[in-house]
């Protein structure tokens, strides 16, 4: 045991006489989870508070057009630039560079007589079928000219796919107008008035939303409930960087040999490294979520809210930290140099996150990728995380995600310990 | 045979993936207490059977035994009979000299008490007491030297390898490590000693072993081989034994 614990403190104290890498440890995670919630919330903001630049060209010279301008501008997601006097097609895509737009949108020439032609052809055809007299005569639909929408290459397909909806929402909104407009003043042969349009057409029915939680809580999922708890195990397997390269230099040094040819087994050596690294680890958690909690709103980012279950949040940190060292352990007995070790470690760490739902949700993998994905000690992980930050879940309800973490863990040791038999270590 | 610290027998070794053994029907007997020197040309075999003693290298072929016991089959308990000092600087350079001495101490199965009692003696003796709180990476060579030395007796072994242990030194560390040495041999610590410094060698060493090519080509006191092969002085022996071409 003193042996054990005279390891511990030459491993301490060779840490603290490193302070790049102690900066690197605490500076750059810290500095990745600040970065990632920004630029998560940021994306937030982009759609409620930002708001999204789009230039409208409006060829349409009567008074549809400028409604469905008016009609984009209530949804709240754009900031819109009218295009003024008559351009080229051609022009638009220098003007969105100019101007930093992402979308632009043209109205085609004929596209109030479009929705008027097609609003009074709905609305004759109901009138027949209700028995009543109106215009019914088949009207004659004009040429379709589409609605032509321009977007930056950058943009992504889910983020157009909302584009599309919020336009074709507003699309229908004025048609359905028309639609009524004419219903109505064929039944009652006068204009609808003001009040009983702006009723009919936007007095919807409320969503309210309500996050599904295991605890029956209703906190409401923020950037900083996705992203701090999902980096912080990134930064927490990113330990490999240091780890597996103390690994490699101490088995590369001199002091190696004269460690092999004394009366302790080498496994003491990795039993401290674990000890001593799972320490870090618990610390940088422990930064991390305090800068989560206390630093963020100063910020402006939203606070990370604890969850109830601490013993729960513990225990995972426990596993996920273990998991990690034993990760970077394992890289560190079979990388041959640093250099091994530092990139196989990044890049397989990388790859993990990508597969364990870090850098796309995991509800969004192809099915495919999901047995892989359970292959990734960051996935349990980060379920457990989750768990526990977003449904306000316990112990119980993540024991699940524990164990899988547990038996990946116990593999990895396996691994490193018939590595150190293969090479004559132990 | 009881008084024997070392007996090798028979023993071949070669390295994995190289053609060619290294070591063939190799035999020694080094006696307990005695300060024993192996010479030889560069690439003779000399660290090599230093690696094979010290258990870090393994042999197929052969045996090995330590004060009687078999190094193959020993536990890691039986590696607090013997101490090394290797060629290169084995300890952690960001640490102090009390630090490494701390370290090593513990993983030599000594306890705090008898760490504190050696490293004071040590640093005492080998002239390092007023540098104990610097890191050792910035000793000088001899000062390096001298704690690399320090770290392979904390523990009292009672075989000392020595791989070149004053390699690089001046003079005053030189004769302070050999002075050092001679003492811990009276003390009755067998020293098994490999050097190109033969004068080094002359002044040390009771009996010695040319080693070339993974053959012992001549065992005996200095006295007996220089008068064997009428030669006067360690490094004309050497030469009449070995020859003039290079070694690399």
């Amino acid at each position: 045991m003193y042996k054990l614990w005279a390891t511990i403190v030459k491993d301490f104290r060779l840490l603290s006489r490193d302070r790049v890498g102690l900066i690197m440890m605490f500076a750059m995670p810290i500095l990745l989870v600040i970065v990632i919630t920004s630029v998560q919330n940021s994306t937030f903001e982009l759609v409620n508070d930002n708001k999204i630049s789009l230039i409208i060209y409006n060829k349409d010279s009567a008074q549809q057009g400028l409604k469905l301008i008016q009609t984009i501008e209530k949804i709240g997601m754009f900031r819109i630039l009218v295009l003024p006097g008559k351009q080229q097609e051609k022009e638009i895509p220098q003007l969105m560079h100019a101007k930093d737009a992402l979308v632009a949108l043209e109205i085609p020439e004929n596209f109030s007589s479009l929705i008027e032609t097609k609003a009074k052809d709905i609305a004759g055809r109901s009138l027949k079928d209700f028995g009543l007299e109106g215009d019914t005569e088949r009207s004659v639909l004009p040429s379709v000219s589409p609605l032509i929408l321009y977007y930056h290459p950058v943009l992504q397909q889910s983020f157009r796919q909302s584009i599309n909806g919020a336009l074709e929402s507003a699309l229908q909104v004025i048609q359905g107008d028309e639609i009524v407009r004419n219903l109505y003043s064929a039944l009652h042969e006068k204009q609808i008035p003001a009040t009983l349009e702006n009723d009919i057409l936007h007095s919807q029915v409320p969503i309210t939303e309500i996050p599904v939680s295991r605890g029956g809580g209703r906190n409401i999922p923020n950037a900083s409930q996705h992203n701090v708890p999902a980096w912080t195990l990134f930064a927490m397997f990113f330990i490999v960087i240091s780890l597996g390269s103390s690994v490699v230099r101490e088995k590369k040094s001199g002091s190696f040999m004269r460690l092999r040819t004394l009366p302790t087994s080498y496994m003491t050596v990795l039993f401290s490294k674990q000890i001593t690294f799972l320490i870090i680890a618990f610390l940088q958690t422990a930064v991390i979520f305090a800068i989560g909690v206390w630093l963020f709103p100063h910020i402006g980012l939203p606070a990370l809210n604890m969850p109830s279950d601490l013993g729960a949040l513990l225990l995972v940190t426990l596993i996920c930290g273990w998991c990690a060292v034993s990760y970077s352990i394992c890289v560190g007995v079979f990388a041959e140099t640093q250099e091994q070790a530092n990139g196989f470690g990044a890049i397989s760490i990388i790859i993990l996150a990508a597969i364990g739902g870090l850098l796309v949700p995991s509800f969004a993998m192809p099915a495919s990728f999901h047995p892989l994905m359970k292959m990734s000690p960051l996935h349990w992980g980060l379920e457990a995380y989750y768990g526990l930050f977003l449904e306000g879940g316990n112990l119980h309800d993540i024991m699940m995600n524990i164990l899988s973490l547990l038996v990946i863990t116990l593999l990895i040791q396996l691994i490193t310990y018939l590595g150190l038999k293969r090479k004559n270590l132990i | 045979m009881s008084n024997l610290a070392i007996q090798i027998e028979d023993l071949a070794f070669s390295y994995p993936g190289r053609s060619g053994l290294c070591l063939s029907h190799f035999n020694l007997e080094i006696f307990a207490g005695e300060r024993f020197g192996l010479f030889g040309p560069n690439g003779a075999g000399k660290t090599t059977l230093m690696h094979l003693m010290t258990g870090l290298l393994h042999y197929k072929q052969g045996s090995i035994r330590l004060l009687g016991r078999d190094v193959k089959k020993h536990n890691k308990a039986f590696n607090s009979l013997f101490g090394l000092v290797p060629q290169d600087f084995s300890f952690y350079p960001e640490l102090s000299a009390v630090e490494n001495l701390s370290f090593f101490g513990a993983w030599s199965g000594l306890n705090g008490m008898e760490i504190k009692k050696r490293t004071d003696e040590l640093l005492e003796t080998l002239g390092l007491n007023d540098y104990r709180s610097m890191p050792v990476g910035k000793f000088s060579g001899g000062m390096k030297r001298r704690i690399n030395l320090a770290i392979a007796v904390m523990h009292h072994p009672q075989i000392l390898f020595l791989d070149e242990p004053t390699v690089g030194v001046d003079v005053q560390t030189r004769h302070a490590i050999i002075a050092y040495l001679k003492y811990l041999n009276e003390k009755g610590t067998t020293l098994v000693y490999t050097s190109h410094q033969l004068n080094e060698a002359e002044e040390l060493c009771e009996r010695i072993a040319m080693i070339d090519e993974g053959n012992i080509i001549a065992i005996d006191n200095l006295e007996n081989l220089l008068n064997h092969h009428q030669q006067e002085g360690l490094e004309g022996l050497f030469l009449t034994l070995t020859g003039k071409a290079y070694r690399d």
